[in-house]
C-alpha cells in the first residue's frame, strides 16, 4: 500500500517533470509572452488614471485595470508568464544535460567504425603506398585541425579518429543560464534598488528624490547640488547639449564633483545620476516693453519680479508678479507665461497675462498702455534621473554570456572525422568520412575539401 | 557630386540588379543575372561610398557624426546590409534566383528613403540623448539582424512557392491566410504609406488583391512553365537549410543589438529595460525567433512551417523598425517627422 502511494507520488512528480521539460511548452510560452507583450505597446503604461477613464471609458477601464493592463509587464500573471519559462529553461537544461553528460565530458571519445561507413557522404579514394607511409602522411594534416586524435591500427591498415568542439555542446546550457542570469539581476534591482527623480535649479540642492511612480520621498543620506546648468540648441532650435554641474556634498563638505550630460551619469556610493530633462524656470530679470496708445512712443524698462515699475506719461505702475509654465486664457492653455498687475493712477489694477509664445498678446486688452516682454535671460533647472540598481552587473554577466553562448551554440560545433586506410598491395584505399551535430551541410563541405587534400598531398 | 545624390543614383542601381534578377529568372537567362550580380556589386559599393562621403560631409558641416542617427540613414544602412548579405549568400549558395526575392527589398528601402515625404535626406546634428559611442554598435548590429532576416524572409517565401502548394486544403488556414495577409499589408500600409487607415485599406485591398491574381495564375500555369520557374529555384532543402543558416545569424545580431541598446539605455536614463514600445518590439522579434530555433533544433519542425515563421517573424521585424513610431515612447529619433 505504502509503496504504491509513493510510487504514486513519485510517478506524479515525473509527470510535473515531464510537462516542464517538455519543448511543447516552451514554444506555447514564448509564442504568448510574444503575444501578451503587444498589448502593453498599444495601451500606454503607467499613465494617470483619469486618462485612461477619459480614452476607455468606465467598463473598459475596471475590465483593463483588473488584467492590470496598464502596468501588464509587472501585473501578476506576466510574471507569472517569466516565472513559468524559467521553469521550463531550467527543467529542460537539467532534463538534457544529463542525458548528453556522458558524451561532453567523456575522457576517452569512443568511437564506431561502422558508423562512419554507413554515412552518406563519405569520400573513397585509392591512393599509391603502404599504410605506414600514408599515416605518415595523413596525420599532421588532421591534429592540425581537429584537436583530438586517435590512430587504431588494424590487420591490413588504420583508422585515424580525430574530433573537436566536444564542449560546444554545452552552448545551448550557456544561453539558458544567461537567461536565469539576466531575470535574476533584474529581480536583484527591482528589490534592491529604485528609480526616482529629483529637479535642481541653479545653486539649488536636495538630500532627498522622489521615487517613481508613487512619487514616495527618499532619503540620499547626501545633498546633491547643482552648481550650473546649461542648456545649447542648434540654429534649427533643437537641443544640441544639456550640461549639469553637480557637487555631492556630506556634512556640507563637497566630496565628489562632475559635470554631467546625457549619456554621461554621475555615480557616487552606488546612486547614479543622469541628465534626464530640463525646464524654465522664472528669469531674474527681464526688459520690457510699454507702448502707449495715446502717442504711440515705446518705452523700454527694466523690470524684475515683485518690483514696481512706473510707466512714463503718468500711466501708473506695472509690477511682475510670477512665472507660470501654464498659463490659462479663457480656458485654453497658453504656456509659460509672465503674470503681472497694471495700476492705473486713479483706478482699479487690472491682471495682465504676458505668454511668451504670443508677445502682442496684450493688444487684444485694448487698454491705454500695451505690455510686451521684450527681452529676458532665461533661466532652466536640470531634471536629473536618480536610481540605483545593484543587480546591473548580474545583467551584464548575463548579456555576455548570451552572446558568448549564442555564438557557441549556433556557430560552433562537435566535428567528427574518421579516416580509415585498407591497404592492398601496393595500393591503399582511402575513406574520409565525418559528422557533426549542427551545420551538417557545412561539415560535408569541410569533410570532402579535407578528403581532397589528403588525395593530393605530395609525398614526404 | 553629394552624398544624396549618389544615394539617390543608388536607388536605380539596385532597382536595375532586382529588374535583372527577375528577369533573368523568369525568361530563363542566365547571362542576365550574372550582369545582375555586377550590377549589385556595383551598387553596394556605391552604397559605401555614399555612406562614407556622408560621414566626411556631417564633419565638414561641423556636426560630425556617423550617419546612423534618423530614418533615412538607416534606411540607406538597412539597404547597404541586404544588399552585402545577399551577394555573400549568392556566393555561397551559388544559386542567383534568390537574388530576385532579396535586391527588390534593398530597392525598396532606398526607394522609400528616398521618396517618402517626411523623410528628410538633410544631414542633421545630433540630439544630446544619440552622442554616444554606443550609437555605432547598437544601429550597425540592429540592422545587420534585420537585414538577415529580410533576406531569409526572401528564402522563405521562395520555399513556399516551391512548396508551399503542396498542402492538404485545411477550411480555416484557407480563411485565415488571406485574412492574415489583409491585416499585414493594411498594417503596413498604414505604417508605412497611408496617414490615416480610410486610405491604408484602399492601399491594402488591391494589393492583397493583386497577391492573390498572382497566386491563382501561378496555380493556372501549365506545369511546364511553373517547372521552369521553380526548377530554376536551389531544392527545397537547401533553401530551408540556407533560410536557418541567414536566420542564425540574424538572431545572433538581434541578439547583440538589443543588448548593446540595454547597455546604452543604461548610460544614458539610468535603466537597461524599461518596456518602452521599440524594446518591447524588438523582444516580441526575439521571441518569435526563438521560437522558430527551438521549434527546428528540438521539434525538428522544417521547411513550411518554419518559413511561416519567418514570414511572421519579419513583419515583427517591420514592426520594429517602423510601426513603433505611431506608438508612445522614448524611441522616436528614427522616426518620421511631424
Amino acid at each position: 500500500m505504502n509503496t504504491k502511494q509513493s510510487s504514486d507520488n513519485a510517478s506524479a512528480i515525473d509527470q510535473i517533470w515531464k510537462s516542464f521539460a517538455s519543448v511543447k511548452l516552451t514554444i506555447g510560452l514564448l509564442l504568448t509572452l510574444a503575444a501578451t507583450s503587444i498589448v502593453g505597446t498599444l495601451i500606454p503604461q503607467n499613465e494617470a488614471p483619469g486618462a485612461y477613464l477619459q480614452s476607455f471609458g468606465e467598463t473598459l477601464y475596471r475590465v483593463f485595470s483588473l488584467l492590470g493592463l496598464f502596468d501588464m509587464y509587472h501585473s501578476w500573471w506576466f510574471r507569472a508568464l517569466i516565472l513559468l519559462l524559467v521553469v521550463n529553461i531550467i527543467v529542460c537544461s537539467i532534463d538534457r544535460l544529463q542525458a548528453t553528460w556522458k558524451i561532453i565530458f567523456a575522457r576517452n571519445p569512443r568511437f564506431n567504425i561502422a558508423r562512419y561507413r554507413q554515412l552518406k557522404n563519405k569520400t573513397e579514394f585509392n591512393q599509391d603506398g603502404a599504410a605506414a607511409h600514408l599515416k605518415e602522411l595523413y596525420l599532421p594534416v588532421i591534429s592540425r585541425r581537429f584537436r583530438f586524435h586517435r590512430t587504431e591500427d588494424n590487420d591490413n591498415g588504420f583508422a585515424i579518429y580525430a574530433e573537436k568542439g566536444r564542449l560546444t555542446r554545452l552552448g545551448v546550457y550557456v544561453v539558458h543560464l544567461s537567461v536565469v542570469i539576466l531575470l535574476i539581476g533584474g529581480l536583484i534591482g527591482s528589490i534592491f534598488g529604485f528609480e526616482g527623480y529629483v529637479n535642481l535649479g541653479p545653486g539649488d540642492s536636495a538630500h532627498t528624490i522622489q521615487l517613481r511612480p508613487d512619487n514616495q520621498i527618499l532619503p540620499l543620506g547626501f545633498e546633491v547640488r547643482c552648481d550650473d546648468f546649461i542648456v545649447e540648441f542648434y540654429d534649427s532650435g533643437a537641443p544640441k547639449e544639456f550640461r549639469s554641474s553637480l557637487s555631492i556634498l556630506k556634512q556640507g563638505k563637497v566630496v565628489a564633483q562632475k559635470d554631467i550630460i546625457v549619456n554621461d551619469p554621475l555615480h557616487f556610493e552606488g546612486i547614479s545620476f543622469f541628465q534626464a530633462s530640463y525646464g524654465q524656470l522664472s528669469p531674474t530679470e527681464m526688459i520690457l516693453n510699454f507702448t502707449s496708445q495715446a502717442t504711440g512712443m515705446i518705452y523700454s524698462q527694466t523690470a524684475a519680479i515683485g518690483q514696481p515699475v512706473v510707466i512714463p506719461e503718468d500711466l501708473g505702475t506695472f509690477t511682475l508678479k510670477k512665472f507660470t509654465r501654464q498659463a490659462n486664457f479663457k480656458g485654453h492653455n497658453i504656456g509659460e507665461a509672465f503674470v503681472g498687475e497694471l495700476t492705473p493712477p486713479n483706478g482699479q489694477p487690472i491682471e495682465v497675462t504676458l505668454p511668451l509664445k504670443f508677445p502682442s498678446f496684450d493688444k487684444m486688452r485694448k487698454g491705454q498702455i500695451i505690455v510686451a516682454i521684450a527681452d529676458f535671460v532665461p533661466r532652466y533647472y536640470t531634471g536629473l534621473q536618480v536610481s540605483r540598481d545593484p543587480g546591473v552587473w548580474v545583467v551584464y554577466t548575463g548579456f555576455i554570456l548570451m552572446i558568448i553562448g549564442i555564438y557557441i551554440t549556433f556557430f560552433m560545433s562537435h566535428q567528427q572525422l574518421c579516416v580509415e586506410v585498407t591497404t592492398e598491395g601496393p595500393k591503399s584505399q582511402v575513406m574520409v568520412a565525418g559528422t557533426s551535430n549542427k551545420n551538417k551541410m557545412g561539415m560535408q563541405k569541410r569533410v570532402a575539401q579535407l578528403a581532397h587534400r589528403l588525395e593530393n598531398l605530395p609525398p614526404p | 557630386m553629394n552624398s544624396s545624390l549618389i544615394l539617390s543614383i543608388i536607388t536605380f542601381v539596385y532597382g536595375l540588379a532586382g529588374f535583372l534578377y527577375i528577369f533573368a529568372w523568369i525568361f530563363k537567362k542566365p547571362a542576365a543575372a550574372k550582369i545582375a550580380s555586377w550590377v549589385a556589386i556595383v551598387g553596394l559599393m556605391g552604397n559605401t561610398a555614399g555612406i562614407i562621403l556622408r560621414w566626411v560631409e556631417s564633419y565638414r558641416m561641423g556636426i560630425g557624426h556617423a550617419p546612423f542617427s534618423n530614418l533615412y540613414e538607416s534606411l540607406v544602412f538597412f539597404a547597404w546590409t541586404i544588399a552585402l548579405i545577399y551577394l555573400v549568400v549568392e556566393r555561397k549558395a551559388g544559386n542567383r534566383t534568390i537574388g530576385a526575392f532579396t535586391m527588390p527589398i534593398a530597392f525598396l528601402a532606398m526607394a522609400y528613403a528616398s521618396l517618402k515625404t517626411g523623410i528628410s535626406s538633410d544631414i542633421q546634428p545630433l540630439i544630446p540623448a544619440l552622442k554616444s559611442n554606443w550609437l555605432i554598435a547598437h544601429v550597425i548590429t540592429c540592422f545587420i539582424g534585420y537585414a538577415a532576416f529580410a533576406t531569409s524572409f526572401g528564402i522563405g517565401a521562395m520555399y513556399l512557392m516551391r512548396q508551399g502548394r503542396e498542402a492538404e486544403a485545411v477550411t480555416w488556414l484557407d480563411i485565415a491566410k488571406p485574412l492574415t495577409l489583409f491585416i499585414f499589408v493594411l498594417l503596413f500600409s498604414r505604417v508605412l504609406l497611408a496617414g490615416n487607415w480610410a486610405m491604408a485599406i484602399i492601399i491594402a485591398l488591391p494589393l492583397c488583391v493583386l497577391f492573390y491574381i498572382g497566386v491563382l495564375l501561378v496555380r493556372r500555369m501549365p506545369a511546364d512553365v511553373k517547372n521552369r520557374l521553380l526548377g530554376v529555384f536551389p531544392e527545397a532543402a537547401i533553401l530551408d537549410e540556407l533560410g536557418y543558416q541567414v536566420t542564425l545569424f540574424g538572431f545572433l545580431f538581434l541578439s547583440i543589438g538589443i543588448i548593446s541598446g540595454a547597455v546604452w539605455a543604461n548610460s544614458a536614463w539610468g535603466r537597461y529595460w524599461g518596456w518602452d514600445p521599440k524594446e518591447t518590439w524588438s523582444l516580441i522579434t526575439w521571441f518569435i525567433y526563438a521560437t522558430l530555433l527551438h521549434a527546428r533544433l528540438m521539434r525538428g519542425w522544417r521547411g513550411r512551417r518554419i518559413a511561416y515563421l519567418s514570414l511572421v517573424g519579419f513583419a515583427a521585424v517591420l514592426f520594429t523598425y517602423f510601426g513603433v513610431n505611431l506608438l508612445p515612447g522614448l524611441h522616436s529619433y528614427g522616426a518620421f517627422s511631424q
